[in-house]
Protein backbone atom coordinates (compact mmCIF):
# COMPACT_ATOMS: atom_id res chain seq x y z
CA UNK A 1 0.00 0.00 0.00
CA UNK A 2 1.56 3.54 -0.87
CA UNK A 3 2.69 5.68 1.78
CA UNK A 4 0.17 8.73 1.31
CA UNK A 5 -2.79 6.20 0.49
CA UNK A 6 -1.45 4.27 4.17
CA UNK A 7 -1.39 7.64 6.00
CA UNK A 8 -5.45 8.57 4.07
CA UNK A 9 -6.55 5.61 5.88
CA UNK A 10 -5.36 6.36 8.74
CA UNK A 11 -6.85 9.75 8.66
CA UNK A 12 -10.08 8.65 8.13
CA UNK A 13 -9.70 6.02 10.70
CA UNK A 14 -8.70 8.53 12.94
CA UNK A 15 -11.87 10.60 12.34
CA UNK A 16 -14.04 7.97 14.17
CA UNK A 17 -15.44 8.05 17.36
CA UNK A 18 -14.39 4.51 18.85
CA UNK A 19 -17.89 4.32 20.23
CA UNK A 20 -18.95 3.99 16.55
CA UNK A 21 -15.74 2.41 15.53
CA UNK A 22 -17.17 -1.37 14.93
CA UNK A 23 -20.62 -0.42 13.12
CA UNK A 24 -18.69 1.54 10.60
CA UNK A 25 -16.17 -0.60 10.25
CA UNK A 26 -19.05 -2.94 9.37
CA UNK A 27 -20.96 -0.90 7.38
CA UNK A 28 -18.15 -0.33 4.79
CA UNK A 29 -17.57 -4.14 4.57
CA UNK A 30 -14.07 -4.13 3.71
CA UNK A 31 -12.31 -5.82 6.47
CA UNK A 32 -14.32 -9.48 7.69
CA UNK A 33 -16.31 -10.17 10.22
CA UNK A 34 -13.75 -12.49 11.73
CA UNK A 35 -11.30 -9.84 11.85
CA UNK A 36 -13.43 -7.41 13.12
CA UNK A 37 -14.11 -9.59 15.97
CA UNK A 38 -10.47 -9.64 16.82
CA UNK A 39 -9.95 -6.28 17.17
CA UNK A 40 -9.53 -4.97 20.89
CA UNK A 41 -11.53 -1.96 20.44
CA UNK A 42 -10.68 -0.84 24.22
CA UNK A 43 -7.11 -0.24 23.46
CA UNK A 44 -6.05 3.34 23.21
CA UNK A 45 -7.20 4.71 20.26
CA UNK A 46 -3.68 5.56 18.34
CA UNK A 47 -3.02 2.04 18.98
CA UNK A 48 -5.92 1.02 17.65
CA UNK A 49 -5.57 2.75 14.26
CA UNK A 50 -2.02 1.25 14.23
CA UNK A 51 -3.77 -2.18 13.89
CA UNK A 52 -6.40 -1.16 11.88
CA UNK A 53 -4.33 0.37 9.03
CA UNK A 54 -2.19 -2.41 9.34
CA UNK A 55 -5.26 -4.91 8.56
CA UNK A 56 -5.40 -2.74 5.79
CA UNK A 57 -2.27 -2.74 4.50
CA UNK A 58 -2.68 -6.76 4.81
CA UNK A 59 -5.61 -6.43 2.49
CA UNK A 60 -4.23 -4.41 0.10
CA UNK A 61 -6.52 -1.20 0.78
CA UNK A 62 -6.46 0.63 -2.15
CA UNK A 63 -7.51 4.75 -2.35
CA UNK A 64 -10.75 3.90 -3.30
CA UNK A 65 -11.60 1.70 -0.47
CA UNK A 66 -9.97 4.21 1.89
CA UNK A 67 -12.49 6.83 0.11
CA UNK A 68 -15.51 4.42 0.38
CA UNK A 69 -14.63 4.84 4.11
CA UNK A 70 -14.65 7.66 4.33
CA UNK A 71 -17.93 8.67 2.95
CA UNK A 72 -19.31 6.40 5.41
CA UNK A 73 -18.10 8.32 8.31
CA UNK A 74 -19.61 11.28 6.69
CA UNK A 75 -18.48 14.63 7.62
CA UNK A 76 -19.03 14.45 11.79
CA UNK A 77 -19.95 18.16 12.08
CA UNK A 78 -22.93 17.56 10.50
CA UNK A 79 -26.10 17.35 12.14
CA UNK A 80 -26.59 15.16 14.82
CA UNK A 81 -30.34 14.57 15.97
CA UNK A 82 -29.69 13.50 19.62
CA UNK A 83 -27.44 15.95 20.35
CA UNK A 84 -29.99 18.61 19.54
CA UNK A 85 -32.67 17.26 20.83
CA UNK A 86 -30.82 17.07 24.35
CA UNK A 87 -29.43 20.35 23.64
CA UNK A 88 -32.84 21.94 22.95
CA UNK A 89 -34.48 20.21 25.54
CA UNK A 90 -31.62 21.45 28.29
CA UNK A 91 -32.08 25.14 27.13
CA UNK A 92 -35.54 24.88 28.21
CA UNK A 93 -35.55 23.52 31.24
CA UNK A 94 -32.88 25.44 32.38
CA UNK A 95 -34.81 28.20 31.31
CA UNK A 96 -38.09 27.35 33.14
CA UNK A 97 -37.90 24.86 35.63
CA UNK A 98 -41.25 23.32 34.43
CA UNK A 99 -41.52 22.92 30.68
CA UNK A 100 -42.20 19.43 28.99
CA UNK A 101 -41.02 18.85 25.79
CA UNK A 102 -41.29 15.48 23.59
CA UNK A 103 -40.10 14.93 19.95
CA UNK A 104 -41.24 12.35 17.17
CA UNK A 105 -39.28 11.66 14.03
CA UNK A 106 -41.20 12.26 10.78
CA UNK A 107 -40.46 11.22 7.57
CA UNK A 108 -38.30 13.49 5.46
CA UNK A 109 -35.93 14.29 8.58
CA UNK A 110 -38.08 15.52 10.49
CA UNK A 111 -38.46 16.28 13.68
CA UNK A 112 -42.01 17.36 15.67
CA UNK A 113 -41.45 18.95 18.66
CA UNK A 114 -44.23 19.64 21.27
CA UNK A 115 -43.63 21.79 24.14
CA UNK A 116 -45.74 22.66 27.12
CA UNK A 117 -45.12 25.71 29.11
CA UNK A 118 -44.99 26.25 32.67
CA UNK A 119 -43.27 28.68 34.75
CA UNK A 120 -41.03 28.60 37.96
CA UNK A 121 -43.80 27.85 39.90
CA UNK A 122 -46.28 26.42 38.05
CA UNK A 123 -46.53 22.97 36.57
CA UNK A 124 -46.39 22.81 32.14
CA UNK A 125 -50.45 23.62 30.64
CA UNK A 126 -50.60 20.83 28.64
CA UNK A 127 -53.65 22.26 27.01
CA UNK A 128 -51.79 24.89 25.19
CA UNK A 129 -48.70 23.56 23.63
CA UNK A 130 -46.41 24.87 21.16
CA UNK A 131 -45.86 22.33 18.03
CA UNK A 132 -42.64 22.91 16.28
CA UNK A 133 -41.32 20.99 13.22
CA UNK A 134 -37.68 21.36 12.21
CA UNK A 135 -36.14 19.82 9.54
CA UNK A 136 -32.13 19.81 10.09
CA UNK A 137 -31.26 19.92 6.19
CA UNK A 138 -32.79 22.92 5.67
CA UNK A 139 -32.76 26.69 7.81
CA UNK A 140 -36.51 26.05 8.55
CA UNK A 141 -38.54 25.55 11.33
CA UNK A 142 -42.30 26.08 11.31
CA UNK A 143 -44.36 26.86 14.27
CA UNK A 144 -47.65 26.41 15.35
CA UNK A 145 -48.84 29.84 16.76
CA UNK A 146 -48.36 30.20 20.28
CA UNK A 147 -50.86 31.01 22.92
CA UNK A 148 -48.62 32.49 25.36
CA UNK A 149 -46.85 34.79 23.25
CA UNK A 150 -43.60 35.21 26.19
CA UNK A 151 -42.64 32.13 25.31
CA UNK A 152 -42.01 32.51 21.61
CA UNK A 153 -38.55 34.43 22.18
CA UNK A 154 -37.24 31.26 24.73
CA UNK A 155 -38.34 28.96 22.11
CA UNK A 156 -36.21 31.16 19.55
CA UNK A 157 -33.24 31.51 20.91
CA UNK A 158 -33.35 27.58 21.79
CA UNK A 159 -34.16 26.69 18.26
CA UNK A 160 -30.79 29.34 17.14
CA UNK A 161 -28.67 27.55 20.12
CA UNK A 162 -29.70 23.80 19.51
CA UNK A 163 -29.20 24.00 15.60
CA UNK A 164 -25.99 25.67 16.33
CA UNK A 165 -27.12 29.31 13.39
CA UNK A 166 -26.28 32.40 14.48
CA UNK A 167 -29.60 34.14 14.55
CA UNK A 168 -33.51 32.99 14.23
CA UNK A 169 -35.73 35.64 11.61
CA UNK A 170 -39.31 35.72 12.07
CA UNK A 171 -40.60 35.14 8.58
CA UNK A 172 -43.97 37.17 7.74
CA UNK A 173 -45.60 33.80 6.53
CA UNK A 174 -48.32 31.99 8.19
CA UNK A 175 -50.68 29.22 6.74
CA UNK A 176 -52.75 26.70 8.46
CA UNK A 177 -51.78 24.12 5.78
CA UNK A 178 -48.16 22.81 6.63
CA UNK A 179 -47.82 21.28 3.60
CA UNK A 180 -48.20 24.52 1.32
CA UNK A 181 -45.81 26.77 3.34
CA UNK A 182 -43.35 23.79 3.12
CA UNK A 183 -44.06 23.75 -0.44
CA UNK A 184 -43.72 27.53 -1.15
CA UNK A 185 -40.38 27.45 1.18
CA UNK A 186 -38.64 24.74 -0.28
CA UNK A 187 -40.04 25.43 -3.70
CA UNK A 188 -41.70 22.32 -4.16
CA UNK A 189 -44.49 23.46 -5.87
CA UNK A 190 -43.65 23.95 -9.74
CA UNK A 191 -43.97 20.53 -10.52
CA UNK A 192 -46.54 20.12 -13.67
CA UNK A 193 -49.32 17.57 -13.06
CA UNK A 194 -51.24 15.88 -15.02
CA UNK A 195 -54.69 18.19 -16.47
CA UNK A 196 -57.48 16.87 -18.57
CA UNK A 197 -58.29 19.67 -20.59
CA UNK A 198 -54.66 22.25 -20.73
CA UNK A 199 -56.04 23.96 -23.22
CA UNK A 200 -59.25 25.24 -21.72
CA UNK A 201 -59.16 28.16 -19.97
CA UNK A 202 -59.52 28.06 -16.61
CA UNK A 203 -62.67 29.83 -15.46
CA UNK A 204 -64.19 27.71 -18.06
CA UNK A 205 -63.48 24.71 -17.06
CA UNK A 206 -65.07 24.59 -13.54
CA UNK A 207 -68.02 25.43 -15.31
CA UNK A 208 -67.60 21.71 -16.55
CA UNK A 209 -68.11 23.03 -20.44
CA UNK A 210 -65.78 22.32 -22.90
CA UNK A 211 -66.22 25.72 -24.88
CA UNK A 212 -63.52 25.95 -26.87
CA UNK A 213 -64.81 22.56 -28.86
CA UNK A 214 -68.07 23.93 -29.90
CA UNK A 215 -67.78 25.43 -33.27
CA UNK A 216 -71.39 27.85 -32.65
CA UNK A 217 -69.11 29.50 -29.99
CA UNK A 218 -67.41 32.09 -31.55
CA UNK A 219 -64.80 34.15 -28.89
CA UNK A 220 -64.04 37.83 -30.26
CA UNK A 221 -61.81 38.77 -27.76
CA UNK A 222 -60.02 35.48 -28.52
CA UNK A 223 -56.59 37.42 -29.03
CA UNK A 224 -57.29 39.40 -25.65
CA UNK A 225 -58.15 35.79 -23.76
CA UNK A 226 -55.08 34.48 -24.66
CA UNK A 227 -52.65 36.90 -24.02
CA UNK A 228 -54.33 36.77 -20.53
CA UNK A 229 -54.41 33.23 -20.57
CA UNK A 230 -50.33 33.16 -21.37
CA UNK A 231 -49.73 35.86 -19.18
CA UNK A 232 -51.24 33.89 -16.21
CA UNK A 233 -49.62 31.15 -16.92
CA UNK A 234 -46.21 32.60 -16.84
CA UNK A 235 -46.64 34.02 -13.64
CA UNK A 236 -48.42 31.15 -12.20
CA UNK A 237 -47.70 27.85 -13.84
CA UNK A 238 -49.82 25.24 -14.70
CA UNK A 239 -50.52 23.31 -11.75
CA UNK A 240 -52.10 23.74 -8.76
CA UNK A 241 -51.37 26.76 -6.07
CA UNK A 242 -50.47 25.97 -2.56
CA UNK A 243 -52.74 26.51 -0.05
CA UNK A 244 -52.70 30.04 1.56
CA UNK A 245 -55.69 31.37 3.39
CA UNK A 246 -54.70 35.22 3.86
CA UNK A 247 -52.18 38.08 2.48
CA UNK A 248 -52.44 40.88 4.60
CA UNK A 249 -50.90 44.18 3.64
CA UNK A 250 -50.20 47.23 5.95
CA UNK A 251 -50.49 50.49 3.84
CA UNK A 252 -48.35 53.48 5.18
CA UNK A 253 -48.78 55.66 2.01
CA UNK A 254 -49.90 58.77 0.93
CA UNK A 255 -53.15 59.32 -0.80
CA UNK A 256 -53.19 58.94 -4.37
CA UNK A 257 -55.96 60.25 -6.92
CA UNK A 258 -56.89 60.79 -10.38
CA UNK A 259 -58.76 64.01 -9.05
CA UNK A 260 -56.42 67.11 -7.60
CA UNK A 261 -58.89 68.23 -5.51
CA UNK A 262 -59.99 66.41 -1.99
CA UNK A 263 -59.69 66.52 1.51
CA UNK A 264 -57.65 63.04 1.57
CA UNK A 265 -55.12 64.35 -1.45
CA UNK A 266 -54.63 67.28 0.61
CA UNK A 267 -53.08 65.46 3.59
CA UNK A 268 -49.34 65.86 4.00
CA UNK A 269 -49.09 62.57 6.38
CA UNK A 270 -49.66 59.37 5.04
CA UNK A 271 -52.67 57.77 5.60
CA UNK A 272 -52.60 53.90 7.63
CA UNK A 273 -55.03 51.32 6.59
CA UNK A 274 -54.75 47.34 6.13
CA UNK A 275 -56.20 45.34 3.37
CA UNK A 276 -56.73 41.96 4.06
CA UNK A 277 -57.86 39.18 1.35
CA UNK A 278 -59.30 36.10 2.53
CA UNK A 279 -59.94 32.94 0.69
CA UNK A 280 -59.89 29.45 0.82
CA UNK A 281 -57.23 28.97 -1.42
CA UNK A 282 -55.81 32.90 -1.70
CA UNK A 283 -53.18 31.81 -4.53
CA UNK A 284 -55.76 29.75 -6.73
CA UNK A 285 -58.08 32.41 -6.67
CA UNK A 286 -55.66 35.27 -7.82
CA UNK A 287 -54.48 33.17 -10.45
CA UNK A 288 -57.95 33.02 -11.67
CA UNK A 289 -58.90 37.26 -11.32
CA UNK A 290 -57.49 37.90 -14.65
CA UNK A 291 -58.96 35.01 -16.83
CA UNK A 292 -62.25 36.08 -15.05
CA UNK A 293 -62.29 39.32 -16.14
CA UNK A 294 -62.18 40.61 -13.02
CA UNK A 295 -58.81 41.74 -12.95
CA UNK A 296 -56.23 43.10 -15.67
CA UNK A 297 -53.60 41.00 -16.55
CA UNK A 298 -50.42 41.25 -15.36
CA UNK A 299 -51.96 41.54 -11.96
CA UNK A 300 -49.97 43.52 -9.28
CA UNK A 301 -46.27 41.94 -8.50
CA UNK A 302 -47.33 43.05 -4.92
CA UNK A 303 -49.91 40.04 -5.39
CA UNK A 304 -47.98 37.72 -7.32
CA UNK A 305 -44.77 37.72 -5.76
CA UNK A 306 -46.25 36.05 -2.57
CA UNK A 307 -44.75 32.93 -3.11
CA UNK A 308 -41.59 34.17 -4.71
CA UNK A 309 -40.84 36.24 -1.36
CA UNK A 310 -41.99 33.52 0.93
CA UNK A 311 -44.56 36.64 2.27
CA UNK A 312 -48.00 36.68 3.42
CA UNK A 313 -47.77 39.69 5.54
CA UNK A 314 -46.51 42.97 3.82
CA UNK A 315 -45.62 46.38 5.46
CA UNK A 316 -46.02 49.24 2.35
CA UNK A 317 -44.53 52.72 3.16
CA UNK A 318 -43.78 55.05 0.29
CA UNK A 319 -40.15 55.88 -0.75
CA UNK B 1 -78.13 27.13 -24.57
CA UNK B 2 -76.80 25.43 -27.31
CA UNK B 3 -77.89 22.09 -25.52
CA UNK B 4 -81.43 23.21 -26.28
CA UNK B 5 -83.36 21.61 -29.01
CA UNK B 6 -83.95 24.53 -31.35
CA UNK B 7 -85.25 24.42 -35.21
CA UNK B 8 -83.10 27.35 -35.84
CA UNK B 9 -79.03 27.21 -36.25
CA UNK B 10 -77.35 28.74 -33.40
CA UNK B 11 -74.39 31.05 -32.65
CA UNK B 12 -72.97 32.32 -29.84
CA UNK B 13 -70.78 35.28 -30.06
CA UNK B 14 -68.91 36.35 -26.80
CA UNK B 15 -67.44 39.16 -26.30
CA UNK B 16 -66.22 41.04 -22.72
CA UNK B 17 -66.83 44.79 -24.35
CA UNK B 18 -68.07 46.33 -27.17
CA UNK B 19 -67.23 47.62 -29.77
CA UNK B 20 -66.32 44.13 -31.05
CA UNK B 21 -63.20 43.89 -33.26
CA UNK B 22 -64.31 45.98 -36.91
CA UNK B 23 -61.98 43.52 -38.96
CA UNK B 24 -64.45 40.42 -39.06
CA UNK B 25 -67.36 39.52 -40.74
CA UNK B 26 -70.03 38.01 -38.64
CA UNK B 27 -73.51 37.11 -39.84
CA UNK B 28 -76.60 39.28 -38.30
CA UNK B 29 -77.00 39.64 -35.00
CA UNK B 30 -80.54 39.14 -33.22
CA UNK B 31 -80.61 39.60 -29.52
CA UNK B 32 -77.29 41.33 -27.13
CA UNK B 33 -77.51 39.97 -23.80
CA UNK B 34 -75.71 42.13 -21.33
CA UNK B 35 -74.61 40.40 -18.30
CA UNK B 36 -74.04 41.83 -14.93
CA UNK B 37 -72.49 40.52 -12.50
CA UNK B 38 -73.57 42.02 -9.05
CA UNK B 39 -70.75 41.47 -7.50
CA UNK B 40 -68.56 43.63 -9.34
CA UNK B 41 -68.84 46.92 -9.89
CA UNK B 42 -66.58 46.82 -12.79
CA UNK B 43 -68.92 44.66 -14.84
CA UNK B 44 -71.35 47.59 -14.35
CA UNK B 45 -69.15 49.94 -15.52
CA UNK B 46 -68.20 47.99 -18.53
CA UNK B 47 -71.91 47.25 -19.41
CA UNK B 48 -72.65 51.17 -19.19
CA UNK B 49 -69.91 51.91 -21.54
CA UNK B 50 -70.48 49.15 -24.30
CA UNK B 51 -74.31 50.39 -24.48
CA UNK B 52 -72.56 53.09 -25.83
CA UNK B 53 -71.56 51.16 -29.55
CA UNK B 54 -75.08 49.72 -29.60
CA UNK B 55 -76.94 51.23 -32.62
CA UNK B 56 -80.13 52.03 -31.71
CA UNK B 57 -82.29 49.75 -33.57
CA UNK B 58 -81.32 47.17 -31.43
CA UNK B 59 -83.08 48.77 -28.16
CA UNK B 60 -86.66 47.67 -30.08
CA UNK B 61 -86.58 44.05 -28.41
CA UNK B 62 -83.42 43.11 -29.48
CA UNK B 63 -81.34 43.90 -25.93
CA UNK B 64 -81.86 41.79 -22.44
CA UNK B 65 -79.86 42.67 -19.60
CA UNK B 66 -78.87 39.78 -17.35
CA UNK B 67 -78.06 40.27 -13.43
CA UNK B 68 -76.35 37.52 -11.95
CA UNK B 69 -74.99 36.83 -8.56
CA UNK B 70 -78.50 38.41 -6.77
CA UNK B 71 -78.45 35.30 -4.38
CA UNK B 72 -75.52 36.26 -2.50
CA UNK B 73 -76.52 39.32 -1.22
CA UNK B 74 -73.44 40.14 0.74
CA UNK B 75 -71.32 39.91 -1.86
CA UNK B 76 -73.30 42.30 -3.95
CA UNK B 77 -71.48 45.73 -4.61
CA UNK B 78 -73.89 46.59 -7.46
CA UNK B 79 -77.57 47.55 -6.21
CA UNK B 80 -80.17 45.26 -7.55
CA UNK B 81 -82.54 49.06 -8.39
CA UNK B 82 -79.07 50.40 -10.26
CA UNK B 83 -79.25 47.54 -13.01
CA UNK B 84 -83.46 48.16 -12.90
CA UNK B 85 -83.02 52.03 -13.52
CA UNK B 86 -80.18 50.80 -16.47
CA UNK B 87 -82.67 48.44 -17.69
CA UNK B 88 -85.54 51.15 -17.93
CA UNK B 89 -83.37 53.74 -19.19
CA UNK B 90 -82.67 51.71 -22.22
CA UNK B 91 -86.28 50.55 -22.33
CA UNK B 92 -85.00 46.62 -22.12
CA UNK B 93 -85.94 43.65 -20.46
CA UNK B 94 -83.79 42.66 -17.44
CA UNK B 95 -83.72 38.90 -16.14
CA UNK B 96 -82.11 37.66 -13.24
CA UNK B 97 -80.46 34.51 -12.99
CA UNK B 98 -77.57 33.38 -10.41
CA UNK B 99 -75.69 31.42 -13.33
CA UNK B 100 -73.55 29.54 -10.85
CA UNK B 101 -76.91 27.43 -10.25
CA UNK B 102 -76.98 24.50 -12.36
CA UNK B 103 -80.94 24.63 -12.70
CA UNK B 104 -81.11 28.21 -12.87
CA UNK B 105 -78.89 28.36 -16.13
CA UNK B 106 -80.72 25.96 -17.53
CA UNK B 107 -84.25 27.43 -17.15
CA UNK B 108 -82.60 30.64 -18.10
CA UNK B 109 -81.10 29.21 -21.32
CA UNK B 110 -84.48 27.72 -22.40
CA UNK B 111 -85.93 31.52 -22.03
CA UNK B 112 -83.05 33.20 -23.75
CA UNK B 113 -83.46 30.96 -26.91
CA UNK B 114 -87.16 31.43 -26.88
CA UNK B 115 -86.45 35.26 -27.13
CA UNK B 116 -83.72 34.47 -29.17
CA UNK B 117 -86.14 32.78 -31.85
CA UNK B 118 -88.72 35.59 -31.53
CA UNK B 119 -86.15 38.51 -32.06
CA UNK B 120 -84.97 36.33 -35.10
CA UNK B 121 -88.19 36.02 -37.04
CA UNK B 122 -88.57 32.49 -36.42
CA UNK B 123 -91.35 33.03 -34.56
CA UNK B 124 -94.61 33.36 -36.61
CA UNK B 125 -96.82 36.10 -35.42
CA UNK B 126 -94.55 37.24 -32.70
CA UNK B 127 -91.96 39.89 -33.38
CA UNK B 128 -89.32 41.15 -31.26
CA UNK B 129 -91.27 44.25 -30.61
CA UNK B 130 -94.22 42.55 -29.57
CA UNK B 131 -92.54 40.42 -27.40
CA UNK B 132 -90.65 43.78 -26.00
CA UNK B 133 -93.82 45.00 -24.66
CA UNK B 134 -95.11 42.04 -23.41
CA UNK B 135 -92.10 41.46 -20.94
CA UNK B 136 -92.47 45.31 -19.92
CA UNK B 137 -95.25 45.29 -18.47
CA UNK B 138 -94.65 42.53 -15.61
CA UNK B 139 -90.31 44.22 -15.39
CA UNK B 140 -92.94 47.35 -14.37
CA UNK B 141 -91.03 48.66 -10.85
CA UNK B 142 -94.33 50.50 -9.57
CA UNK B 143 -96.18 46.30 -10.44
CA UNK B 144 -93.21 45.02 -8.05
CA UNK B 145 -94.79 46.89 -4.55
CA UNK B 146 -97.91 45.05 -5.27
Amino acid sequence: MDETVAEFVKRTILKIPVAEMMTILQAWGFLSENQLQDINFRKRKESLVHDLVLLCEEKRARVSDAALLDIICGDIDLFDMKQFKSSFKKILQRALKNVSVTFRDAEENAVWIRIAWGTQYRKPNQYKPTYVVYYPQTPYAFISSSQLRSSIPLLGQALTIASKHHRIVKMDFRSRYLDSLKAIVFEQYNQTFETHNATTPLQERSLGLDINMDSRIIHENRIEKDRVQKITEEVFGDYPQPRLEFAQYKLETKFKSDLNRGILAERNEPLRCLVKFSSPNLLEALKSLAPAGIADAPLSPLLTCIPKKRMNYFKIKDK
Amino acid sequence: MLKEDCASDLKVHLAQSLPLPSNVTRPRIDLIVFVVNLHSKYSLQNVEESLRHVDAAFFLGKVGFLATGAGRDSHCSVHRNTVLRLAQAYRSPLLFCDLEVDSFRVSMAQRLVRMLQVCAGHVPGVSALNLLSLMGSSENPSAEGL
